[in-house]
């Protein structure tokens, strides 16, 4: 019956304790994705986005209820194991981009690769081909700081996609980046969408929302809205 | 096994590509690396080198001989000792008339003085007074010339045999033999000169003169230290000629038979073995501050580990986020360690073998190519053992909070 769902959650909760205190940032989220569904998630800050992309990528496990992702049970798994699931299910482009600032595009891009144990010739080769699709293939032994905001996210969205994932996540992917750059990144993720990827989006911005085809509104750690874009 | 590899070679690539960031630091932090490792290094070619020339030194003492003295070597009981008579010529004569194993016997008295030849002077040279069998129980030979005859003994004549050092620096251009030199303020004709030796513990061993013992006793003074070398048929004699000899000097001194010895009947192999002692001692020394140095580098290293974790964080998260497992993160930075310190070793063996270089002229050293691999190997295995609990930490990041980190 779920087969036909990439991520089931269901009555997830996140309570993370500081000291002694409790500080609940998501109180019962119940949500179903189904592969090629690109969705945006908004909210006010604090209402627990990124707490919910930590936990639909895998980095972090919910308190309570249970998180299908591709017809597995992730919600209670290992270290390990969880980071197994990363590397082979999931491709995150952050805002700070994260590359490493010492190495070049090219091996930015075959890092995970690297983890999933991919001998050196086809790490070069697949992230050649992934900087290619991003328009940068002859950026590939540029450092970060030698390349421009927008080159810097699309280093990031290759690296994000080489190891084929399921799933593509994107927390505010545009917040660092001006506007016509940032129109620039999303018709890159556009692209990829079409190309049968599915893509979860953390944004503040309405008109960046917009280009998604689900809109997912959170407000103090539950759903207030969740709605197809017409 | 494959994917290991790849590891290995990524952590590789990681480590120096994370060195070279920070060369200045990296090498300020082997700096306790480098110390332990040429200490190390250098103590083990000391010791490798002198037991190698001393090994060859000692054999000029002859391994069949036995050394009659007043004292025991490396004895300590100084007061006691200083109480024992001396030995004599007639003790001399009393072996030589009783022993049926000592195939040799030579008497060797010694002292210091100025020795000179014209306006050349050579202060502190070691004068040796003995007989003619003195070539037969060590195995001294006479370079040119001839060595002291029983003639030269019998009429205590004023002739002397120069060591070859002496000869060189009395007589850097003239033949010595015939010349007429001064021991002391006492006139000598050189007779001979003997072979080179060469050095022992960094002294020359050919700094000395040799004179007829009668003469000797004449012009120095009946020398306190006399001692009398007897050699045996072989080695395996030499346990029965030492007995033999206690028996006769214990005759000659009338020693009842519960009094202890009042003299010492010393071997070759106790010098050998007292050299290996020091050595031994000389060694847990060095040892001793190689391990001090190298935990106090170690800690070092843990140090700048454990800060080199803290700056990468985020490094962390994002490689974990990407997929990196606890022990690929672990190896990640033990590899760092193992190869920062590893770069301390090769410093380390570099400086060992100029320090090397620089003592060889009072010390004797060798550096065989082992220990260089082993000083090398030696400090990446500190730098992994200091690597652990860096390493440990920052496998067990959390991705979350590592990626949060600012
Ligand atoms: N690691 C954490 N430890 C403690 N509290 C946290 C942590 N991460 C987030 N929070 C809290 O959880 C709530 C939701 O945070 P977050 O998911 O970052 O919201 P958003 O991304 O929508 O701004 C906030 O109240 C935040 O302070
Ligand atoms: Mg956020």
């Amino acid at each position: 019956m779920q087969n036909n769902h990439l991520i089931e959650l269901r009555d997830i909760e996140k309570i993370y304790k500081v000291g002694t205190i409790e500080v609940p940032a998501l109180r019962g989220i119940t949500m179903l994705v189904r592969p090629n569904e690109y969705l945006a998630i908004m909210g006010p800050s604090g209402s627990g986005k990124s707490t919910l992309m930590n936990l639909i990528g895998c980095l972090d496990t919910p308190t309570k209820g249970t998180y299908t992702l591709a017809g597995e049970d992730v919600s209670r798994l290992s270290d390990n194991r969880l980071a197994e699931i990363r590397n082979r299910r999931i491709g995150f482009v952050f805002q700070t981009f994260n590359l490493l600032p010492r190495a070049n595009a090219l091996h930015n891009v075959e890092l995970p690769l690297v983890y999933a144990g991919k001998p050196i010739g086809i790490r070069r080769q697949k992230a050649r081909e992934a900087l290619a699709a991003v328009g940068l293939a002859d950026r590939t032994h540029h450092r970060p700081n030698e390349l421009s905001g927008g080159q810097r996210q699309r280093v990031a969205i290759a690296r994000a996609l080489i190891n084929n994932p399921s799933l593509i996540l994107a927390d505010e992917p545009t917040g660092n980046l001006d506007s016509v750059t940032g129109e620039e990144i999303m018709a890159v993720l556009d692209e990829i969408h079409r190309q049968g990827n599915t893509i979860i989006l953390v944004t503040h911005e309405e008109y960046i929302a917009r280009k998604a085809k689900r809109i997912v509104r959170l407000l103090d750690g539950l759903i207030e809205k969740d709605d197809y874009v017409s | 096994m494959f994917r290991f590899i790849v590891e290995i070679l990524e952590g590789l690539r990681i480590a120096f590509r994370a060195l070279r960031a920070n060369k200045v630091r990296s090498v300020l932090t082997t700096l306790g690396i480098i110390i332990g490792v040429t200490t190390v290094i250098l103590m083990t070619c000391i010791i490798l080198g002198l037991n190698k020339s001393v090994a060859g030194q000692f054999a000029f003492l002859g391994s069949n001989t036995v050394y009659v003295n007043k004292f025991e070597w490396f004895s300590h009981n100084w007061r006691e000792m200083m109480k024992r008579p001396d030995i004599t010529l007639e003790h001399m004569r009393r072996i030589e008339e009783e022993s049926e194993l000592a195939v040799a016997v030579s008497p060797w008295a010694e002292t210091q003085r100025t020795v000179g030849f014209r306006e050349r002077k050579l202060s502190r040279v070691d004068v040796g007074g003995t007989n003619e069998n003195y070539i037969l129980t060590n195995p001294a030979r006479p370079e040119i010339g001839r060595f002291i005859t029983a003639a030269d003994v019998q009429h205590n004549r004023h002739v002397c045999v120069l060591g070859y050092e002496v000869a060189q620096r009395l007589f850097p251009q003239q033949n010595p033999l015939g010349q007429r030199i001064k021991i002391g303020s006492i006139p000598f004709r050189v007779v001979g000169v003997q072979e080179r030796i060469g050095k022992l513990l960094g002294q020359s061993m050919d700094n000395y003169v040799m004179v007829p013992i009668g003469t000797f006793m004449k012009e120095f003074g009946r020398h306190h230290w006399m001692s009398i070398i007897v050699k045996a048929s072989g080695p395996q004699e030499v346990e029965n000629l030492v007995y033999e000899l206690r028996g006769i000097l214990r005759r000659a001194r009338h020693l009842g038979p519960l009094e202890p010895d009042d003299f010492g009947v010393n071997q070759q192999s106790s010098l050998m073995n007292a050299f290996l002692r020091i050595m031994g001692g000389v060694y847990l020394g060095g040892f001793l501050i190689a391990v001090i140095s190298l935990v106090v580098g170690g800690i070092g290293i843990m140090n700048i580990m454990l800060v080199s974790v803290t700056e990468r964080t985020q490094e962390v998260g994002l490689r974990k986020a990407l997929g990196a497992k606890r022990w690929m993160i672990g190896w990640q930075f033990l590899i760092e360690s193992a190869v920062l310190c590893s770069i301390g070793g090769v410093l380390g063996v570099g400086f060992a073998f100029l320090g090397a270089k620089g003592v060889n002229g009072f010390l004797p050293t060798t550096m065989p190519p082992w220990v260089v691999g082993f000083g090398v190997i030696f400090a990446a295995v500190v730098g992994l053992f200091f690597g652990i609990y860096p390493a440990m930490k920052a496998a067990r990041l959390r991705p979350i909070e590592a990626l949060r980190y600012e």
